[in-house]
């Protein structure tokens, strides 16, 4: 009887391991943010990843590994099983910056994850303290290549955004201003306020309501179009440094050799997370940019990412 | 009055019955895990967002400040019943706090520290409604050399905080200090005597760390003789203060609420300071100090109030500045974002009903954790009684899972052990590992200020004499330091640093 039991069990564990296994997801989906909770890639991971878990029928649940700029988080994705139930939002650094910043990097952004696809991008601004004599881009650049020696920009730590994009800055004015380290976006921008420091580059979610209110100035967005969310901002193209584009793009990895229909899936509910009204406009109010149809397949991404870590090579390490 | 019309409007919100359900479940919610060794209010906040997404901003974020205040005062409950300091605010009060309770006065422990957070979360309440803005105009004048120089002045606070001999305190200052280079070097991103250890590479957790030295080891050492109970086993003894109590700890109440409040407004985490001031004036003033690390009420009363204020008074930055001060706080401003509410300058105006309703809802959780936790304090106390063979393996199995909570990681709870058995070897050898965890909090700070300062000075040292704030308090900390050392005074130093 006892045995009789034992092998009813089994087959039953059997049939469910089956059927779990034709219909993904059969459990809830960790999805890991290599940053604190609070940031612009976790607060982007959550108001996707809520409209996901409503598509996927099971709750994807955020996990904050934070650590050396992202990287701690993204190798531990890089090794979770690929069984699609651990997935990762990477993100600029994670999978542009990081191999020119970390010699010694245990992953690699192009050959060991299934891109799933992009969610969104914060915009790139040009920001400096409100007493910073320069009333346009062109005097700000030339301003700075004029005191370059006696300026301070300001950043939020070795592998931050505001770190990779502020060397990408100087190096396209061909200037190279002090760089101050701070702990994070927080403490950065207190002494930009405060007028500590000269100038940085952020993402929008950051400074937004700072330049609305005049306690810091803004001279540019690094985006082809500008933003609804800070109009009166001209584009780097209209104002004379068309060469600098760049946001902090956010997008889902699965582990290397996650099967493809577990990939398909979650970039299924990617795209409907992203055409969905309310959502689009949770993102849209952060100044976040989102995707077109074409950027959203996990083939654009795995082409954008390999670009990106071409892109950010050079630049990084002649900082160095 | 502006003021007066203000408050209004904030009680109108706050007092409606959700948000008044929500300021009570966010209170009694951070009670419970501020109890709970380790799981600190940034894991539950994180946790507890997905749930807040159908609520009006308002009510969400009144929610999630209670757990952050909550936690506060839960926190202290750990420090003073089983010795282990959850924050770096709680350290202090560890010291006379759980030897309070060991001598039967647990409830009275409790209790003061219960009613000194609610006194001093009233005063913070107000100055945040009457000075928010133009004390944040003041925080303004701290660029990173006043920073590191208050960090100066803070550590040799930590001297004072030591109860044994002034040369082991200055040795753990240091060995503090040292175990804080640990970790990503700031301008170089280099690793930083990590030895390779990946989980090393942000430098070692503050809970890692505290729950090891204090908790761990503590447990360890209490293994040591199966007889010796460290919290009494007969009666509790009384469960609230009495007259007495009240007189001794009045002053410490004031003046703790002010040093707190005072540093919390600093838009650079200077709030762990504060109970450490506080706990080193107390000291200083007491007629007779060597009652300190022994029990002493004010020693509980005052760093407790400090703790308070400096956590409600961390709010000015975040309302009037939209700049978050310290890793809850930013967590805040990822659940105002997430809600659509992107904090900034303009947030008092913009969202007059969020900013008041906060405001007025942080007194109403403050009246309201005071009703928790008075009735709490006899079932608190009782907890005591509880036998170790079982108190213990339920204390270390929260610890660990609080330690997991953090960032996830096994490794972490594996650190906390190492450092249990590195804090029982210094309970061996007579070192205070108060000393040392102070030094381990403000090291951070100083090499981050110090680095800055220096870089935006270009190398020149003597901007920290040049600014005159910065000067100033460097000036405080050298009189300190004359005091403790020069001969002629060596007298009273003994009074003040040795037992």
């Amino acid at each position: 009887m006892k045995f009789l039991a034992k092998l009813a069990f089994a087959a039953a564990a059997l049939a469910a391991g089956s059927v779990s296994a034709q219909t993904y997801p059969a459990k809830p989906v960790t999805m890991i943010v290599p940053f604190a909770a609070g940031g612009p890639t976790d607060v982007i991971a959550r108001i996707v990843g809520e409209h996901m878990s409503r598509t996927l029928g099971q709750q994807i649940v955020i996990e904050n590994v934070a650590g050396a700029g992202g990287t701690t988080g993204t190798t531990r994705a890089a090794q979770a099983a690929n069984d699609g139930y651990t997935i990762m939002m990477g993100h600029m650094g994670t999978h542009g910056a990081a191999p020119a910043l970390y010699p010694n990097l245990r992953y690699d952004p192009t050959k060991d994850f299934e891109p799933i696809g992009l969610a969104a991008g914060t915009p790139i601004l040009i920001v400096a303290k409100k007493a910073f004599p320069a009333n346009d881009l062109k005097s700000f650049t030339d301003h700075v290549k004029a005191n370059a020696d006696k300026l301070n920009l300001a950043h939020a730590g070795v592998g931050s955004v505001s770190h990779s994009t502020g060397i990408l800055l100087g190096s396209m004015i061909g200037a190279k201003p002090t760089m101050v380290p701070y702990t994070g976006t927080g403490p950065a921008l207190n002494d930009l306020v405060s007028g500590q420091v000269d100038f940085m580059t952020d993402q929008i979610v950051n400074v937004a309501e700072q330049i609305r209110a005049g306690t810091i100035r803004a001279y540019a967005i690094a985006t082809p179009t500008r933003s609804p969310a800070l109009p009166d901002v001209p584009t780097t193209t209209e104002a004379g440094l068309p060469q600098y584009q760049v946001s902090a793009w956010n997008a889902m990895f699965a582990p290397k050799g996650t099967s493809a229909d577990a990939v398909a899936k979650l970039n299924d509910a990617l795209r409907k997370a992203l055409a969905d009204e309310a959502t689009r406009k949770r993102l849209l109010d952060l100044g976040a940019v989102l995707p077109s149809a074409d950027e959203q397949t996990p083939a654009w991404l795995g082409a954008f990412v390999a670009k990106e870590v071409e892109r950010w090579n050079p630049v990084l390490k002649a900082a160095r | 009055m502006d003021l007066i019309s203000n408050l209004e409007l904030g009680f109108s919100v706050a007092l409606s019955f959700n948000n008044i359900a929500l300021c009570f479940i966010g209170c009694l919610v951070g009670t419970l895990i501020g109890v709970l060794p380790g799981v600190g209010p940034i894991a539950t906040i994180a946790m507890l967002l997905p749930i807040t997404f159908g609520i009006d901003p308002t009510g969400a974020l009144i929610m999630l400040a209670g757990i952050y205040y909550g936690a506060q005062y839960g926190g202290s409950t750990t420090a003073i019943l089983v010795n282990i300091p959850g924050e770096a605010t709680s350290v202090v009060t560890v010291l006379d706090g759980h030897q309070m309770a060991k001598q039967g006065r647990p409830g009275v422990a409790l209790g003061m520290a219960a009613i000194a957070s609610f006194f001093a979360g009233t005063v913070a309440t107000l100055v945040i409604a009457a000075l928010g803005a133009p004390l944040t105009k003041l925080a303004q004048l701290f660029g990173p050399a006043e920073y590191f120089s208050l960090m100066v002045m803070g550590l040799v606070f930590a001297m004072v905080l030591a109860r044994g001999s002034l040369v082991k305190a200055f040795a753990m200052i240091v060995m503090g200090l040292l175990l804080s280079t640990i970790g990503t070097d700031l301008e170089t991103g280099e690793p930083r005597l990590t030895f390779g250890i990946e989980n090393l590479s942000d430098g070692i957790e503050f809970a890692v760390l505290a729950m090891g030295v204090f908790g761990f080891a503590e447990i360890i050492r209490n293994l040591e003789n199966p007889e010796a109970r460290d919290v009494v086993r007969g009666s509790i003894g009384r469960l609230l203060p009495n007259k007495e109590d009240f007189k001794q700890a009045a002053l410490p109440i004031v003046r703790g609420t002010g040093i707190g409040a005072a540093l919390g407004i600093l838009p650079g985490n200077g709030a762990v300071l504060g109970p450490f001031a506080s706990y080193s004036i107390e000291k200083k003033l007491a007629k007779d100090p060597r009652r300190f690390g022994r029990g002493a009420i004010e020693g509980v009363a005052g760093p407790e109030a400090a703790n308070n204020a400096g956590a409600q008074t961390a709010f000015i930055p975040l309302l009037t500045l939209g700049i978050p001060p310290n890793a809850v706080m930013a967590l805040m401003v990822g659940a105002m974002t997430i809600h659509g509410i992107i904090p900034g300058p303009q947030v008092m105006t913009k969202n007059p009903q969020l900013f008041w309703g906060m405001i007025a809802s942080m007194w109403i959780g403050n009246l309201m954790l005071l009703i928790i936790n008075l009735p709490l304090v006899g079932l608190w106390a009782r907890l005591l009684k509880v036998p170790y063979r079982l108190l213990f393996p339920a204390i270390l199995l929260f610890c660990c899972i609080g330690i997991y909570s953090i960032n996830n990681s096994v490794e972490q709870v594996i650190m906390t052990a190492f450092f249990g058995f590195f804090g029982y070897a210094l309970i061996k050898f007579g070192f205070e590992p108060a000393p040392m965890l102070l030094g381990f909090v403000l090291g951070k700070l100083m090499e981050e200020k110090l680095r800055q300062a220096l870089i935006l000075s270009r190398g020149n040292f003597m901007t920290f004499v040049e600014r005159p704030v910065s000067g100033g308090l460097l000036l405080v900390a050298v009189v300190l330091v004359v005091a403790a050392l020069l001969p002629a005074i060596r007298k009273s130093r003994e009074e003040v640093f040795t037992e």
